[in-house]
C-alpha cells in the first residue's frame, strides 16, 4: 500500500464513537505503544478467555502495551514498537495472546502530531471459528463489512454440498440396487448369465489362481412342466436354487443362465475325485421329490465338469464353455443323473453317481 | 423451477398432510417418480401441476396453502438453514425488510441456477414497508405473505402483514411493523451449530 503523509486534504478528526462503529476492531494506542482504546468487538475478543474457557470478564487491555495482548506472527523479528511502526502501512498478521488459534489480520498507521497510532484489524480466514468462538453476532461488525457475506456463503455452501452428497449417495444406492438386479435371476435369486459371464472374465484374465468349472442341467424338467404347469416348473427351480446356494462355499459362484441351466465356478480348484464327490451330491439332493401343491415333481440332473488345471495355458471362455458343454453332452448321453469330467485332450472321464471308485471308461 | 423449490412443495406436502396426500397428489399429477430431487430441475409444469394437484385434494383455496407453505418454509425445524440465512439479511424485522432487495441475489450467492423473487421494497414512513414481488409462476404474494409473518415471529416484532394486490404484473404486500422488539425472538448467532 502506498501511504501519503502529504495529502493536502483537511485533516479529519474522528471520534472514537465514530471509529466503533466503523472499524469495530481498531485499537488506538499512544506515542509509547500502549493501548488507549478498543473498538467494540476486538474488546470483547480480548476481554476474556473464547466461551468455553476461563472467562476473565471485565478485564481491560487499556494502558497495556499493544505486543503484550498480540503476538505478532508475520513480518517475523519485530522486537518493539518501534519496529512495529516501521511496517506502517504494511499488511501484519497477529494473534491475540489470548486466543492464539485465531490469526487476525491487520495494518497500523500512525497519527500526526506524534498522537500514536491506529491499528485495524479484521479475522482473515479464522473468521468462522471467531465467530463461534465470541459468539459474535451482525451488530459485532460494520455493515459495510463483507465478513456477513462471507459467513452466509460458508454456510450456504455446506448447505448445499450436504444436499449434493445425499443426491451422491442415493444415486450410488439406487446405481448398486439396478446392478444387481441386472446382475440377478429374479425367479431363484441367483445370479444370471450376464453375472457368470462377467465373473468368468475376471476369473480367467485378472486373476491367476485355478477354478473348477459344472454345468448343471436338469433332467425330466420338460416332463414336470408338461405334467404339472409352468409353476410347479417354477417350484423346482427355486428348489434347484435353495439346494446350490446351500451346497456352495465362501468363493463358488452359481448361476442360472438358462431355462433349467446352472453354471457353478468353484474356487479354489477341487481334485477330480472331490468335484466328482460334490456332482454327485448335487445329483441326489436334486433327485430328492420335490412337493408342488398336490403334486410330487420328480427330476435328476446332469453335469459337465472342467477345471483351468487341465490346460497347459489359460483357456479362453469359449474354450472351456465348449469343454464343458462336450462334458454335459456326454453325461446326457450316458442316462440322466450323471456327471462327466473333461480333463484334457481328448479324453473324457464319465462316472456315474456312486462308482466313484470304478475305473473311469475311456 | 429448480429442485429445491419443488422439493420444498413435496416436503411442505408430506409434512402437513401426511404421506396419503402426498400419494394422491403424485397420482393425480401423474408423475412418474416418487420424490423430487433438491438438487435438479424440474419443467415449470410440473411445479404447477403438482401444486394444483395439491389445492384439488385439500379443497382449499390456493391463497391459503400458498400461505401455509409460506409459513412451513420459516418454521419447519429441518429447513432452519434456510430460516439462518434469511436472517443473514439484517440485525431487525426493519432491516431484514429493507434487505429483501437483495434477496435474489442473496439467493444465487448460495445456488447460481434457483429461481428467486425479485423484490423492490419501498418504504412508504419510519414503519411501513410496500413490497412488490415477481417470480416465474403465479403465487408469490401469498408465499411471502405467510414467509414473513413468521420471519417477523423470529425476530420477536410485531407487524402486520397484508396483500396488496397485483401491480404490472408484480405482486403486492403492506408491512407494518408496530414494535421491532415486542417478544423475546428466536436466537440467531452467526456461528453456525456444529452437527
Amino acid at each position: 500500500m502506498n501511504v501519503r503523509a502529504d495529502i493536502p486534504a483537511p485533516d479529519l478528526r474522528l471520534p472514537s464513537a465514530v471509529l466503533d462503529v466503523m472499524m469495530p476492531m481498531h485499537v488506538s494506542v499512544d506515542a509509547q505503544g500502549r493501548i488507549r482504546h478498543a473498538g467494540p468487538t476486538i474488546a470483547k475478543m480480548l476481554g476474556g478467555d473464547p466461551v468455553g474457557g476461563d472467562r476473565a470478564a471485565g478485564v481491560s487491555v487499556v494502558g497495556q502495551p499493544l505486543l503484550d495482548v498480540f503476538d505478532l506472527r508475520r513480518p517475523a523479528g519485530i522486537a518493539d514498537f518501534a519496529g512495529l511502526m516501521a511496517q506502517a502501512g504494511l499488511r501484519l498478521s497477529l494473534a491475540p495472546r489470548t486466543a492464539a488459534h485465531l490469526p487476525l489480520r491487520g495494518v497500523i498507521l500512525p497519527l500526526p502530531d506524534r498522537g500514536g497510532a491506529i491499528l485495524d484489524l479484521s479475522l482473515g480466514l479464522s473468521f468462522a471459528r471467531a465467530v463461534a468462538d465470541f459468539s459474535l453476532t451482525l451488530p459485532d461488525f460494520s455493515p459495510c463489512d463483507q465478513i456477513i457475506e462471507l459467513l452466509y456463503l460458508h454456510e450456504a455452501n455446506s448447505s448445499t454440498a450436504r444436499l449434493s452428497r445425499h443426491l451422491s449417495e442415493r444415486l450410488q444406492a439406487a446405481h448398486a440396487s439396478a446392478q444387481h438386479q441386472a446382475r440377478t435371476d429374479a425367479l431363484t435369486g441367483l445370479s444370471n448369465r450376464r453375472a457368470m459371464d462377467d465373473e468368468l472374465e475376471h476369473l480367467l484374465t485378472v486373476r491367476r489362481d485355478d477354478f473348477t468349472l459344472l454345468h448343471l442341467d436338469l433332467d425330466l424338467f420338460k416332463t414336470v412342466n408338461d405334467t404339472y404347469g409352468h409353476a410347479a416348473g417354477d417350484a423346482v427351480l427355486v428348489e434347484v436354487g435353495h439346494i446350490l446356494d446351500q451346497e456352495m462355499r465362501r468363493n463358488d459362484f452359481p448361476a442360472r443362465v438358462g431355462g433349467d441351466e446352472f453354471l457353478i465356478v468353484l474356487r479354489p480348484r477341487l481334485e477330480t475325485e472331490v468335484a466328482g464327490a460334490i456332482a454327485t451330491r448335487l445329483i441326489k439332493r436334486i433327485e430328492q421329490p420335490i412337493r408342488f401343491e398336490n403334486h410330487i415333481c420328480k427330476i435328476s440332473a446332469s453335469i459337465g465338469i472342467v477345471s483351468t488345471k487341465h490346460y497347459s495355458k489359460r483357456p479362453s471362455i469359449e474354450q472351456m464353455m465348449a469343454d464343458v458343454d462336450a462334458a454335459l453332452y456326454q453325461a446326457k448321453n450316458g442316462g440322466r443323473g450323471r456327471f462327466a469330467i473333461f480333463d484334457g485332450g481328448d479324453r473324457r472321464v464319465t462316472t456315474l453317481p456312486g462308482d466313484m471308485g470304478q475305473k473311469p471308461e475311456t | 423451477m429448480h429442485g429445491m423449490i419443488n422439493r420444498a412443495l413435496q416436503g411442505f406436502l408430506t409434512e402437513t398432510y401426511g404421506p396419503d396426500v402426498w400419494a394422491e397428489v403424485r397420482t393425480l399429477a401423474d408423475f412418474r417418480f416418487e420424490d423430487f430431487e433438491s438438487m435438479l430441475q424440474y419443467d415449470d409444469d410440473l411445479t404447477m401441476a403438482c401444486f394444483k394437484a395439491a389445492t384439488e385434494v385439500m379443497h382449499q383455496s390456493p391463497t391459503a396453502v400458498l400461505e401455509d407453505l409460506g409459513t412451513f418454509l420459516i418454521t419447519h425445524p429441518p429447513l432452519d438453514p434456510l430460516r439462518r440465512l434469511l436472517r443473514f439479511g439484517g440485525a431487525s424485522f426493519t432491516e431484514f425488510v429493507l434487505s429483501l432487495d437483495e434477496l435474489a441475489d442473496r439467493g444465487r450467492m448460495a445456488m447460481p441456477d434457483i429461481e428467486m423473487p425479485e423484490i423492490t421494497v419501498t418504504q412508504e414512513d419510519t414503519a411501513s414497508f410496500r413490497l412488490r414481488a415477481r417470480w416465474k409462476l403465479p403465487g408469490i404474494g401469498p408465499i411471502l405473505l405467510g414467509s414473513l409473518r413468521a420471519m417477523a415471529d423470529d425476530y420477536g416484532a410485531l407487524a402486520i402483514l397484508s396483500l396488496d394486490g397485483v401491480e404490472d404484473g408484480a405482486e403486492c404486500l403492506r408491512i407494518v411493523v408496530h414494535d421491532t422488539h415486542h417478544a423475546e425472538g428466536r436466537n440467531f448467532v452467526l456461528a453456525e451449530a456444529s452437527r
